[in-house]
C-alpha cells in the first residue's frame, strides 16, 4: 500500500456484498493510486454499480474493508463524504432548479457559503461550459448538458475522487467527448476518478481497467496489459469473451 | 467570524430550506393547492351550513290565538333561522309534515300561554326541530331558545314579572353537535391531511427522481435532511390555519374567543407531529402513488376518530384507544378551546404536553427510521 494510495486512492480488501441470497460483489481486492483515471467495466449484473456505492458509502458491504481517501467508510461513511463526488446514471440534480440554482444548492450542502461559494459557481459554470445558460431550468437541458451540470455538481466541494456511475450512457458522441476531456483534465489536477461505462472507446481512454465478472474480479490492468492477458486484440473483443463465459456460467448453473 | 458561528452558516440545512422554497415557489399547483384546499373547504362547510340554518321552513300550531301568542310568532321570525310555511291545526301534522320533510320546524304556542303570562305565571311553548341533520339544526335549537328568553324581558320591561319558557325539542338526533363545533375542527383535519401528505411526498419525490441518492453522498445529516422537509412546510401549515381562520371570520364569523398567539403556538407541535408521520409514511412507501394511499389511510380514522365528527364518549374502547394516539384528536379540542370557549395555555397544557411528546416522538422516529443508505 502506497503513501499516495492511502490519502487520495482506494485500498479494498475482501470486499463483498449480497442481497439475500444473491452474491453482488465477491472478494474484491482493488488498488486505485492518487490522480488514475480508473475503469470498472463488465456485463450488466456483474457488481459495477454496487462497488461504487459501495466505495461511496451508500451501500453498507457485508463483509470486507474499504478504505477511501485514508478513511475506512465500512466505519465512518460520514467522514468521506467531503472528500468524494459522485455522478449516478440518473443524474443527481434538480430539474425544477436552473443550472445556477443547482449548482449553488449543492455548494451550500457542502458548506460553502459567500463569496466563496458565488467564485466556485462562476469556476463550475467556466469549467464544464455551462455558459450563458444559468437560469434555465435544468430539466429542459439536453442530455450533454445535463451530464455536464451533473459533474458539476459532484465536483463543487474540489473532491479528491471522483466517482462516475455510467455517466455517458444516452449522450451523443460529441458531448461524450467534451465530457471525457474533462476528466482528464480533472486527472491531471490530481484528482483520482473511478468511472464505470458500457462504451468500449471509453474503456480505452482509462489509464487502467479492472473487469468484473458476476461479482468477482477477473483481472485489473492497463487496456494494453489487459487485451495482451486475454490474448485479444481490443478491450471490446475480451468484453464480448467475458460476456460469452458468464451466460455459459449462468447456463450451467441454471 | 467565531468558528462556532460559522459553523452554524455552513450548515446544509440553510440549502435545503432554501432549495426547498425555490422548488415551492415553481411549483404553482401545489401552492395553489395549499391554500386553495382549505378556502374551499371552509367555504364549503360554511355556506352549507349557512344556508341550511336560515330560514327553516317552520310549522305554527297556534292554540293560545292571543296577541302574545302572534307577539312570540313575531320573534321566531325574526331571528331569521325560522321561516313561516304555514299555521297547522294539530300535533298528528306537525309529525305528518315533518317526518315527509315538507317543515323542518315547529312552533306550539298551547292554549293557556296567554292566561298564563297575564296571571303572572311561567307560560310554556315548544320549538321542535328536526335534528336529523344536526348541522342545520344546531342554530336553530339555540335560536328557538333565545326567544323565549328575549321576550320574557320584553314581557318583564312591559308588565313586571312575566316569564316565557321555551322548551326547545330536537327531533330524531337528540345527541346533536353544533355547527361552530365543527368549523375549528377542519383547521385540524385540512392540516393532518395536507402536511402528511406533502411531507411523504417530498422526500419519496426525491428519492424517485434520483436526487435522494446524491443528497445521501454529501456531508447533510439525516436530521438536517429531514428538517430541511419539515422547516418549509411548518410555514405552509402557518399560511393555512391562517387562511382558514380568515376566511371563517370575514365570511361566517366563526368566533374567536382565545387567544390567536397561543393558538399559533400549540399549533407549532401539531404541525410538526403531522410532518413526522409523512415522513414516517416516505420511509415505510417506494412511489408517490403508495405515498398518496397512506397519506388518505391515515386520514380517515383522524376523521372519524378524533371527535371531528362524532363524540369520543360515545365510541367503544377501542376506537377511543385509536382515537387517543391520534395528534388530531388533542388538537381538535385546543382549537375548540380556544376559539370557542377562550380557553388559555393554563386550561390546555395537558393537551399542549402530549402535542410535544407526539412532535418528538414521531419526528425522531422518522430520523431514525430514514437510513444514509439506499438499499
Amino acid at each position: 500500500m502506497t503513501a499516495a494510495a492511502d490519502q487520495f486512492g482506494i485500498v479494498t480488501k475482501g470486499l463483498s456484498k449480497s442481497f439475500g441470497a444473491i452474491a453482488a460483489v465477491v472478494d474484491l481486492d482493488l488498488e486505485v493510486r492518487r490522480g488514475e483515471v480508473f475503469g470498472l467495466l463488465g456485463p450488466n449484473g456483474s457488481g459495477k454499480t454496487t462497488t461504487i456505492r459501495m466505495l461511496t458509502g451508500l451501500v453498507r458491504p457485508t463483509s470486507g474493508q474499504a478504505i477511501v481517501a485514508g478513511i475506512d467508510v465500512v466505519t465512518a461513511p460520514e467522514r468521506v463524504r467531503q472528500r468524494i463526488g459522485y455522478m449516478s446514471q440518473r443524474f443527481g440534480f434538480y430539474e425544477d432548479l436552473t443550472i445556477e440554482e443547482n449548482i449553488r444548492f449543492y455548494g451550500g450542502v457542502y458548506g460553502l457559503i459567500g463569496r466563496e461559494r458565488t467564485e466556485r459557481i462562476a469556476e463550475q459554470f467556466t469549467r464544464y461550459r455551462l455558459g450563458d445558460r444559468s437560469r434555465q431550468l435544468a430539466g429542459t437541458l439536453s442530455g450533454g448538458w445535463k451530464q455536464r451540470l451533473a459533474l458539476a455538481c459532484a465536483t463543487v466541494h474540489r473532491p479528491d475522487l471522483v466517482f462516475l456511475d455510467e455517466p455517458t450512457a444516452g449522450v451523443d458522441p460529441a458531448s461524450r467527448r467534451l465530457f471525457w476531456e474533462m476528466i482528464r483534465e480533472h486527472a491531471d489536477l490530481g484528482m483520482t476518478i473511478i468511472v464505470t461505462t458500457h462504451y468500449m472507446d471509453e474503456a480505452e481512454r482509462c489509464g487502467r481497467l479492472a473487469f468484473l465478472s458476476r461479482g468477482h474480479l477477473i483481472g485489473v490492468g492497463t487496456p494494453k496489459e489487459i487485451t495482451t492477458r486475454f490474448g485479444l486484440p481490443t478491450i471490446e473483443d475480451v468484453f464480448i469473451e467475458l460476456q460469452r463465459r458468464d451466460e455459459a456460467d449462468a447456463n450451467a448453473t441454471a | 467570524m467565531s468558528g462556532r458561528l460559522d459553523r452554524l452558516a455552513r450548515w446544509p440545512l440553510w440549502s435545503m430550506i432554501w432549495k426547498e422554497f425555490v422548488q415551492l415557489r415553481r411549483d404553482r399547483f401545489t401552492l395553489a393547492m395549499m391554500i386553495g384546499i382549505p378556502t374551499v373547504q371552509i367555504a364549503l362547510f360554511g355556506y352549507a351550513i349557512q344556508t341550511e340554518v336560515r330560514h327553516l321552513p317552520t310549522l305554527i300550531l297556534d292554540e293560545s290565538k292571543t296577541e302574545q301568542s302572534r307577539s312570540l310568532v313575531r320573534a321566531l321570525e325574526n331571528t331569521g333561522n325560522f321561516d313561516i310555511s304555514r299555521e297547522v291545526m294539530s300535533r298528528g301534522e306537525i309529525t305528518r309534515r315533518i317526518a315527509s320533510g315538507e317543515a323542518r320546524a315547529a312552533l306550539v304556542i298551547p292554549p293557556d300561554f296567554a292566561r298564563d303570562l297575564k296571571r303572572h305565571r311561567q307560560a310554556n311553548a315548544q320549538v321542535i326541530v328536526d335534528a336529523a341533520d344536526p348541522l342545520s339544526a344546531s342554530a336553530a335549537i339555540s335560536a328557538g331558545g333565545q326567544i323565549g328568553a328575549i321576550e320574557s324581558q320584553r314581557l318583564a320591561a312591559r308588565t313586571g314579572t312575566s316569564s316565557i319558557d321555551i322548551r326547545v325539542r330536537p327531533w330524531y338526533n337528540p345527541g346533536l353537535r353544533s355547527a361552530v363545533y365543527i368549523v375549528p375542527g377542519i383547521i385540524g383535519v385540512i392540516l393532518s391531511m395536507t402536511m402528511v401528505i406533502i411531507a411523504s411526498i417530498a422526500v419519496v419525490r426525491e428519492r424517485e427522481r434520483g436526487t435522494l441518492e446524491q443528497l445521501i453522498v454529501t456531508p447533510i445529516s439525516k436530521t438536517g435532511l429531514m428538517m430541511g422537509k419539515v422547516v418549509p412546510f411548518l410555514l405552509i401549515g402557518y399560511v393555512q390555519i391562517t387562511v382558514i381562520l380568515l376566511v371563517g371570520r370575514i365570511l361566517f364569523h366563526v368566533p374567536i374567543v382565545g387567544s390567536v398567539g397561543q393558538l399559533y403556538l400549540i399549533a407549532l407541535p401539531f404541525i410538526v407531529a403531522s410532518l413526522g408521520v409523512g415522513l414516517l409514511i416516505s420511509a415505510a412507501v417506494k412511489s408517490q402513488a403508495q405515498a398518496m394511499q397512506l397519506g388518505f389511510f391515515y386520514i380517515l380514522p383522524n376523521i372519524l376518530l378524533s371527535g371531528f365528527m362524532f363524540p369520543r364518549e360515545a365510541m367503544p374502547g377501542p376506537a377511543q384507544w385509536v382515537g387517543a394516539a391520534l395528534p388530531l384528536t388533542y388538537f381538535l379540542r385546543v382549537m375548540r378551546g380556544i376559539l370557542l370557549k377562550g380557553a388559555g395555555l393554563d386550561d390546555l397544557w395537558r393537551e399542549s404536553v402530549v402535542l410535544v411528546g407526539f412532535s418528538v416522538v414521531l419526528v425522531g422516529l422518522a430520523v431514525r427510521r430514514f437510513h444514509k443508505t439506499i438499499e
